[in-house]
């Protein structure tokens, strides 16, 4: 294991991971063996129906789409204290959760399309708009990250980054009440909890895949900041070698034409 | 077991994009911590700067 003062790790950030590992271990014993498949009966034909093994997916996906909303959320009031404040802090910590956010909400959109076409008999449809607004979320946030790499004054770049991250949130709500709001436009169930009418083990290994992933996102973004902060330090360090080059350039220039004076002079 | 095909994909790909993911990002810190002066390796000692903005 790399040494603290080599690497981002801490004696805390090594035992959230272990803690996570053990978590994720033991979700994926719940999700596969302890929780029974979703199948309900039909009340008047008794025929069987529901989501079946698919359900597994749910332990997934859901918590992973509540982490990409908390994610960016916090990339958005990150980006207001920047703007108000203009503290390194606050840039560091938006443009370390709009990253893990993305990354989280790519795997949303990945898992949700593998989990409808068993559920639905689709991968994919273009006119549904909980799956439409969390694309374009998906896509805002891929042209954040985008903006932040482009080469321009830092503080400018983080300014804009700042606007862009409290446009691109906007979609957040509309995404969240598109079930309600276009009802009729929309494959997608309003809420799990109220949809399957879960419970007890079932229940118990939804809110274990969020405290579960809940620890993943800690412990990426913990690492993610200090390697933000790690790239502002050595933008620093590289200026103020540059000065000090140049300074050192002029003092040679200085005394060489000391010498050259003083040469004519005899 | 149904849908195992789906279940192995949906749960193999997150699993796998969040542990390159992670490695990645703690590569990057390792790479830029040899390169910026001990005295800022860590956030939390890094001069000149507020932690709270």
């Amino acid at each position: 294991m790399a040494d603290g003062r080599t690497s981002t790790g801490s004696s805390g950030s090594r035992l959230l991971g272990v803690i996570t590992l053990v978590g994720l271990a033991s979700l994926l014993l719940f999700a596969f063996v302890l929780t029974e498949p979703d199948v309900r009966l039909h009340p008047t034909t008794g025929e069987k129906f529901g989501q079946f093994d698919a359900v597994r997916l749910i332990y997934l996906h859901v918590p992973m789409a509540v982490l990409t909303y908390a994610a960016f959320l916090t990339c958005a009031a990150s980006s207001a204290f920047y703007l108000v404040r203009r503290g390194a802090w606050w840039d560091v910590t938006a443009h370390a959760s709009a990253e893990v956010g993305t990354v989280f909400c790519g795997l949303v959109l990945v898992t949700g399309s593998i989990w409808g076409r068993p559920v639905w008999n689709t991968w994919w449809e273009w006119g549904d708009v909980r799956l439409m607004t969390t694309l374009v979320l998906f896509l805002l946030f891929t042209g954040y990250l985008a903006l932040r790499r482009t080469a321009a004054d830092p503080q400018r770049q983080a300014r804009r980054a700042a606007a862009v991250a409290l446009i691109a949130v906007l979609d957040i709500p509309l995404i969240n009440r598109s079930v309600e709001w276009w009802e009729n436009r929309t494959l997608h169930q309003q809420s799990t909890l109220a949809e399957l009418k879960i419970e007890d083990l079932t229940l118990f290994t939804l809110m274990l895949g969020f405290l579960v992933f809940g620890l993943v996102f800690a412990w990426l973004m913990l690492h993610r900041f200090r390697v933000g902060w790690l790239e502002q330090a050595q933008a620093r360090h590289d200026v103020t070698l540059a000065i000090a080059e140049r300074q050192a350039e002029m003092e040679t220039l200085d005394v060489g034409a000391a010498i050259g004076e003083s040469g004519g002079e005899k | 077991m149904t849908h195992i095909g789906y279940l192995l994909a949906g749960w193999g790909i997150a699993l796998v994009v969040l542990g390159l993911y992670g490695c990645g990002v703690v590569r990057r810190g390792r790479r830029l911590s040899r390169s910026v002066p001990e005295g800022e390796r860590r956030w939390m000692t890094a001069k000149g700067e507020s932690q709270g903005g």
